[in-house]
């Protein structure tokens, strides 16, 4: 397996993030090779029959009452907002 | 006074001795003075310290029984503290101000523990070597030359230096234990789910786990005895009792079962490293225990699967900086996907994005079954290895880490060799087993550790052979040179 | 060449739950609310946070799996499916992917020619909803509110088993119903509690195999649906038979223009990598839980639309309208009650015609009527006991509507109380008779259309008060052979 220079911009427009232009473009392409060989070593296993574990704990989830715990906490989590307008969080203009 | 345990200052600061405030004033000072070699602190609570500090001794006056009243410590900056930056070692948390505590932070401060400030960790707890932080590299106290061992590190150097007496740490591959083993300290990282996670900022939910690095197993206990239980905000911490550590401390190792895996013996362990082990066996043995070999035939394939689940996690828990609700966001975004790309291509440094990147890849449509799929399936592999070994031993012992702490800029260039570096610690975590790292030794002027790893929910049995190795050996004791003082 | 199409319809159905928290936080889910006033650390992705799912979310969920017969997972699953968009926080969404809650299950209902139609259920999942984006020029930016964000949706996903714009529309109202009696939604559509999306296809007739389909989104009201999918089947039918291709893509309905256009230009191909939530851990159903949740179902729609059928002889089609919405099955039942029992069908005929039409054209809801459900019941209660004719009914029906009276003041106070008095009545008749001597004569010598011109002579020198059964029996009496 090796990666591409178009492979890994397209993974980067996945993860909306911008690999060039911030110092580390060159080796990233390397880096990136050297360590998905590292783990496709995990083919190798025998995992036939084995369940998949997403969780290392064989429990059971635990529910919450519906109860509204929060107060309006608006002006303070605005207030770490990098732009905000009349209460709104800000972005370029979102196009349809 | 700094370089005493927290067992030590509680009894000093009940005898009224020592006040918390004039105890919190040494540190501080500490720090001032010594930090700047270390780079161990990305934030000092000044104020906050000293005012909850004569708060305490007032609480004191008043026989307030909280049971680490007044005692200083600090939190990796992977904690958010309420009106306190918590940058989690990135750029792009830089000018982020918690407006939440932690509910570790919340325990510990109800304990009455001060909050010194917040320690340097590699950016989101990425890296085993604080290489990674935004705010530069922590230097290991026994060699200023030396990494500290991440992502932990500055939790670890600020302990060892005697600049706290004791920190709060998160492990998710081995960012405790490596870092605690690295410096000379015991590092506890708990069961999944024995410690909340709610205010832990996420790295990979399903590893990462919080716990103390502190000079002894006496003050892990002391201080997992306050941040251990069930929490409502956190639906996956376990609602199992939280036991009395500090009682279990002294019992009996006379007949303690030790398995002994042969596959943590093997090439690219330093042969100083495999002799303290050895000695710490002997010296085990003689208080009663017994050793065996064991197996844990898919070690092997730890890294590489860590190395897809983790990454898998990561990359979608680490979307939600994106510029909008907090957090760094690039200069004059062009348009939506400007300010995506910008804000996090500027704001994650190389490791987090290689990580990303990885996550994003193991989980895109054609890769997820080859890869995430086949880790989670090797993940059981490796729990159920432990899980067979446990049913023949009490407690798996070996190295820490393969070797002392390495040059800074030694392992930066190839991220997999940095990888290997949690060779031995980063199964537990996939597993989700409770672990301990303790002094077992030195190889030249650095400290090297012995990782004990024990059945789920049996932090109490590692910290009762810690303490008692701790009563025979005096690896704990040493201090750097340059920080005894 | 003359190929007939088929139509293949499958309907994606958002309900929003009426909890009074969200599904992974404690924060309010109040409609209208301040923009970001209901949108606390949690719902907003901060750094650190954790979601904890709402049981009361999941009861719901499980609710509705009952009602339709389908099966409840014991151990199902939270998934995220990620991807970038500015309402959503955490960049990405809790939903479910491979593990729903409830699985299987279907949906009955009856088309207008009073046949019924089967819908399969796929499946019906929890998730969170998505903030909004508000357009309004804030200077080349848009504004973000994200007191919607976290909001449980239960997502519910038909087999494309539609055939037509009409049936997708019955459906809709069907399930529209079904939820509102179970109480698990207000399904108010204005506000997005119920919102449906389209996946549309054609085929030749006698194919087997699927044709391309569009999926129309957020159409969200009834009306609409129906033109959207009907315009959509066209535009199809005429790519497919001009030689054209249709292309998989999602389309928006524009309710102005009446048209479809296409929506997706932004994002070539998804790609959500969905895996499973390591922040939630299975969610196990016991037996218990879902015997007791059953405890709590109520007649469903079908089964009181059998039982007005059985208990109250109505036809299929009146029970099938009365049983629409819960809280006009609840008034016709509580009309029948005040009207003593005497008459449900007639009750029927009042509620549907007459109240029914009333309320259409002041726009006013059930659950609005001017008029209760004690007050009509009165009415037809005199109807029933002779006190008032039929025709004086809808009289007091009209000041019924418009004043707070009960039935009885009001045939008290103007009088309108039928005269079933025989005396009186032959008097009137008498008096007819004598009035209209030709008519009399002609319709002795076999004119018999002309005995309703006595009749309603009778009836108007009443007032209309007059019993209309016994002014026809002394008629005819009088009238002779």
């Amino acid at each position: 397996m090796s990666f591409s220079r178009e492979a890994i911009l397209h993974l980067a427009h996945l993860a909306r993030l911008s690999v060039e232009n911030t110092g580390d473009d060159d080796s990233i392409q390397d880096d990136l090779n050297r360590i998905v060989t590292m783990v496709g070593q995990i083919s190798a296993a025998n995992t036939e029959g084995i369940e998949p574990m997403a969780h290392p704990l064989d429990t059971i989830q635990r529910l919450r009452l519906d109860i509204i715990t929060e107060t309006n906490e608006r002006e303070i989590l605005l207030a770490l907002a990098p732009k905000t307008a009349a209460g709104l969080f800000l972005v370029p203009t979102v196009i349809e | 006074m700094h370089t005493k345990t927290i067992a030590e200052l509680l009894k000093i600061l009940d005898k009224g001795e020592c006040s918390s405030e004039e105890l919190t004033k040494i540190y501080l000072a500490r720090i001032q003075k010594l930090d700047k070699t270390l780079n161990s602190f990305i934030t000092i609570t000044e104020e906050f310290a000293l005012s909850a500090a004569r708060i305490a001794d007032e609480k004191r006056r008043k026989e307030d029984k909280a049971p680490l009243l007044g005692v200083p410590i600090a939190h990796k900056d992977i904690f958010c503290t309420q009106g306190i930056k918590t940058s989690c070692g990135s750029k792009m948390l830089d000018n982020f101000i918690s407006p939440y505590d932690a509910t570790i932070v919340t325990k510990l401060k109800e304990a009455g523990t001060i909050l010194l400030g917040k320690t340097n960790m590699d950016e989101f707890a990425m890296g085993s070597s604080n290489e990674t932080s935004f705010y530069g590299p922590v230097h290991n106290p026994w060699d200023p030359a030396l990494v500290a061992g991440g992502s932990s590190g500055g939790s670890a150097a600020a302990v060892a230096a005697n600049l706290t007496p004791a920190a709060t740490g998160t492990d998710t591959g081995g960012s405790i234990r490596q870092p605690a083993a690295l410096c000379g300290l015991t590092g506890l990282k708990p069961t999944y789910g024995r410690v909340s996670r709610y205010g832990m900022i996420a790295f990979a939910s399903s590893l990462d786990q919080a716990g103390p690095l502190a000079k002894t197993a006496e003050d892990c206990a002391l201080l997992l005895q306050a941040m251990a239980g069930v929490d409502i905000k956190d639906s996956t911490s376990i609602d199992n009792p939280v036991p009395n550590y500090n009682t279990m401390l002294n019992n009996s190792l006379e007949g303690l079962k030790i398995g002994l895996p042969k596959e943590f013996f093997g090439e690219g362990l330093h042969p100083e490293v495999e002799m303290a082990v050895q000695n710490a066996l002997k010296t085990l043995e003689k208080m009663g225990a017994k050793v065996f070999d064991i197996e844990l035939p898919n070690t092997k394939l730890a890294i590489p699967t860590y190395y897809v689940i983790a990454p898998a996690e990561c990359s979608s828990n680490l979307s939600r900086y994106d510029g909008v609700r907090f957090g760094y966001r690039c200069d004059n975004p062009q348009n939506l996907e400007d300010l995506y790309k910008r804000s996090r291509g500027e704001g994650f440094g190389p490791e987090v994005k290689r990580r990303i990147l990885i996550g994003t890849y193991v989980l895109s449509a054609g890769y997820f079954d080859a890869y995430y799929v086949q880790a989670q399936k090797v993940r059981k592999l490796i729990t159920t290895d432990f899980i067979n070994a446990f049913s023949k031993v009490d407690v798996i012992l070996g190295p820490t880490t393969p070797s002392p702490a390495f040059n800074i800029g030694e392992k930066t260039k190839d991220p997999v060799s940095m990888y290997l570096c949690d060779i031995y610690t980063i199964s537990v975590n996939l597993a989700g087993l409770p672990a301990l790292s303790m002094p077992g030794g030195f190889v030249q002027q650095c400290p090297i550790g012995i990782q004990l790893i024990g059945n789920y929910f049996e932090e109490g049995k590692l910290l009762n052979i810690a303490h008692q190795f701790q009563q025979l050996t005096d690896w704990h004791q040493k201090t750097p040179l340059t920080f005894k003082e | 060449m003359n190929t007939s199409w088929e139509t293949v319809i499958g309907l994606e159905v958002h309900v929003q739950l009426i909890t009074k928290s969200k599904l992974f936080s404690g924060a309010a889910t109040a409609f209208g609310a301040e923009p970001n006033s209901q949108a606390c650390a949690i719902d907003l992705g901060l750094p650190g946070v954790l979601p904890v799912l709402n049981e009361t979310a999941l009861k719901m969920a499980i609710k509705f799996g009952l009602s339709i017969g389908a099966s409840i997972a014991p151990k199902s699953v939270f998934a995220r499916k990620n991807y970038f968009y500015p309402d959503l926080p955490k960049g990405y969404q809790i939903s479910q992917y491979e593990f729903p809650i409830v699985s299987g299950g279907s949906l009955s209902f009856t088309l207008e020619d009073n046949t019924t139609k089967q819908i399969r259920i796929t499946r019906a999942h929890l998730e969170e909803d998505a903030g909004k984006s508000l357009h309004e020029d804030f200077h080349g930016f848009s504004g973000i509110d994200l007191n919607r964000a976290g909001i449980p949706l239960l997502e519910i996903v038909s087999e494309p088993e539609l055939r037509s714009a009409k049936e997708a529309v019955a459906y809709l109202k069907t399930l529209h119903a079904l939820i509102r009696y179970l109480e698990i939604s207000d399904g108010n559509m204005q506000e997005g509690s119920f919102r449906c999306d389209a996946n549309v296809s054609v085929r030749p007739s006698h194919q087997t195999k699927l044709g391309t389909r569009a999926e129309i989104k957020n159409v969200n009201s009834f009306r609409f649906v129906e033109r959207a999918i009907n315009y959509e089947i066209e535009r199809q039918i005429d790519i497919l038979e001009n030689g054209g291709t249709v292309i998989q893509e999602t389309r928006l309905y524009d309710a102005n223009k009446d048209e479809t256009r296409s929506l997706r230009a932004k994002e070539q191909a998804n790609d959500y990598r969905y895996f499973p939530d390591p922040d939630l851990l299975p969610i196990i159903v016991s037996a218990d839980l879902i015997k007791e949740i059953r405890k709590t179902l109520p007649e469903l729609p079908r089964e009181k639309s059998e039982r007005f059928e059985r208990d109250y002889g109505l036809s299929a089609y009146d029970a099938n309208v009365l049983t629409a919405t819960k809280e006009l099955a609840d008034f016709f039942e509580q009309t029948v009650q005040a009207s003593y029992q005497s008459e449900p069908k007639l009750c029927a005929n009042w509620v549907m015609v007459d109240l029914l039409g009333a309320l259409n054209k002041t726009n006013l809801d059930i659950t609005e009527s001017p008029i209760s459900p004690e007050r009509l019941g009165g009415l037809i209660r005199r109807i029933h006991d002779k006190t008032i004719s039929g025709k004086i009914a809808k009289t007091i029906f009209e000041k019924l509507l418009c004043e707070k009276e009960d039935v009885d003041t009001i045939i008290e106070k103007q009088g309108l109380k039928q005269v079933t008095d025989t005396t009186a009545i032959e008097a009137l008749i008498d008096e007819v008779i004598a009035k209209n001597p030709h008519q009399v004569a002609d319709y002795k010598s076999g004119k018999d259309k002309l005995f309703g011109f006595f009749v309603g002579q009778v009836m108007k020198a009443s007032q209309g008060k007059a019993n209309p059964e016994q002014v026809n029996e002394i008629l005819k009496h009088k009238l002779g052979p």
